[in-house]
């Protein structure tokens, strides 16, 4: 089945040694699950989960004209970024649709770190290669790093002993540069689980040392290690986006329902003509949550039909282990895309009721 | 976990033929590969299937898998537990978790059935692929 070699994360053999079931993903033996996936979803939102992410890329831009490239590549105001801040945004093609989408880092004003969708990393540096102008230089430097998330209630609990920063004046979505367990790393209060929570950027050679301690002072808070599987449910909960799945190059930031990050009046980007020519022109589809009313489970790419005839497909789609919900993200024409429309998901031939909600799904109350 | 009182077919179903009725499920290995089930989309009281019509699905957090009538004949019992609590599947596959009862129309079908050591050997075939 794999003809080609997989890579592994400083991380994989630990996984394998505690029993974590690896699967193939984005090119890695990920672990997808340790135990349960309920569990461990109940955990982060409980308690705190640990996840290896280090197969995420790490793509530095650097150099006088850093700023302005990235600007010109991405569809939020990178601007608008205070040394030390992270937002979400958009690599964008001239359609306005995704090449990828990453979370901007600023250090300075001539030093940025981009975190990529790593299925999507080699054709991002291209990208980003292809359009580089002025005195700037891109440097991949994902295979140095390792990732870890720490995400849930407890996580600054569990962090805190380990670093020498005050990571309660850290805020979210910001960063700073510290030592866990006297290992320099970038420490970014982020996630993609829709809890509080941090990803550690480490040097690869220390990383399971610092997995193990996380796992050891965060036992008495009920802290344990997580796999893929729980990650794509926390993430459906949260309404976040997975690449490949509700955003492609073939959607557009606006039609995913992220204008919040599309900021059109920043000035000239890739893209932005043709996402002005959509907002003027009015959204014909957008990407909504919805929730089912038959008892059934609406998959990833299950057909998604309003009035029996099939308009789309489930772009992520599981049940939902904390609302204990069957929900779902698909594209629905505008005009049946409010909160309330009723559409049908085929499941195993039969059209089953569904209906749009308000999202995200769930949002943390801390 | 492997039962000589059972017949298994390769798509980790079980059957258990007892005068004429057989009960059925899914395999221990079959529910150890799915992991947490949810749900359990259960056949229909009066069906009437063949062997290896889809008669339901079993879903877990991770992924579907159809259920394959193992044995043709009429569907005479569900197990409505399943449907409040489908991780029964998971803590005892072979016994509460079993799915439904079919009346046997073509007994003979149980000779084509695998044998608990066929079965062992069949799983054991799959892992190296």
């Amino acid at each position: 089945m794999n003809s080609e070699i997989l890579k592994k994360t400083p991380l994989t053999e630990v996984h394998r040694a505690a029993g974590a079931k690896l699967v193939p993903f984005a090119g890695y033996e990920m672990p997808v699950v340790y135990k349960s996936p309920v569990e461990e979803h109940l955990t982060v939102r409980n308690h705190a989960g640990l996840f290896d992410v280090s197969h995420m890329g790490e793509v530095f831009i650097t150099g006088p004209d850093a700023l302005a490239l990235i600007q010109t590549l991405t569809c939020n105001n990178v601007e608008k970024l205070q040394d030390g801040q992270i937002h979400y945004s958009g690599l964008m093609y001239p359609e306005g649709t995704f090449v990828d989408d990453l979370l901007v880092h600023r250090f300075n004003a001539t030093k940025f770190m981009l975190c990529v969708n790593a299925s999507n990393r080699l054709k991002d540096v291209q990208w980003i290669m292809d359009h580089c102008r002025g005195q700037v230089r891109v440097e991949d430097l994902s295979d140095d790093y390792a990732q870890i998330a720490i995400q849930g209630p407890k996580a600054l609990a569990t962090l805190q002993p380990m670093v020498d920063v005050d990571l309660s004046a850290i805020r979210y979505y910001w960063f700073t540069q510290g030592h866990v367990d006297g290992v320099p790393a970038i420490i970014a209060r982020t996630g993609y689980t829709g809890e509080d929570g941090f990803e550690i950027y480490t040097p690869n050679d220390p990383a399971a040392r610092i997995w193990q301690k996380l796992l050891e002072t965060g036992a008495p808070h009920g802290v344990a290690a997580c796999g893929l599987a729980a990650r794509n449910t926390l993430r459906l909960e949260a309404k976040m986006a997975l690449y490949g799945n509700d955003i492609d190059q073939t959607t557009t930031v606006l039609e995913a329902d992220l204008e919040w990050i599309c900021k059109l009046k920043k000035g000239d980007f890739i893209g932005r003509e043709a996402l002005l020519k959509q907002k003027e022109a009015g959204l014909q589809r957008k990407l909504v949550g919805f929730e089912m009313m038959d008892r059934a489970i609406a998959r990833d790419h299950y057909p998604v039909a309003i009035d029996g005839r099939v308009v789309s497909h489930v772009s992520s789609g599981s049940f939902a282990p904390y609302l204990k919900k069957n929900i779902g993200l698909a594209y629905l024409p505008i005009s049946h895309a409010a909160v309330g429309s009723r559409l049908q998901v085929e499941v195993r031939g039969a059209l089953c009721e569904a209906r749009v909600v308000e999202t995200p799904f769930y949002k943390r109350n801390y | 976990m492997i039962s000589d009182d059972f017949l298994y077919t390769k798509e980790h179903e079980w059957v258990r033929a007892e005068n004429g009725d057989a009960a059925i499920g899914i395999t221990h290995h079959a529910q150890e590969e799915l992991g947490d089930i949810i749900f359990v989309d259960p056949p229909k009281v009066g069906a009437v299937v063949r062997q290896g019509d889809p008669l339901g699905a079993v879903e877990s957090v991770k992924a579907v898998s159809d259920v394959y009538a193992p044995v043709s004949g009429e569907v005479i019992e569900i197990n409505e537990l399943l449907s409040e609590k489908p991780e029964l599947i998971n803590q005892d596959p072979s016994g509460q978790g079993w799915i439904a009862k079919i009346r046997l129309s073509h007994k003979e079908e149980l000779d084509g059935l695998l044998s608990a050591d066929e079965y062992e050997a069949w799983i054991n075939e799959e892992k190296k692929h």
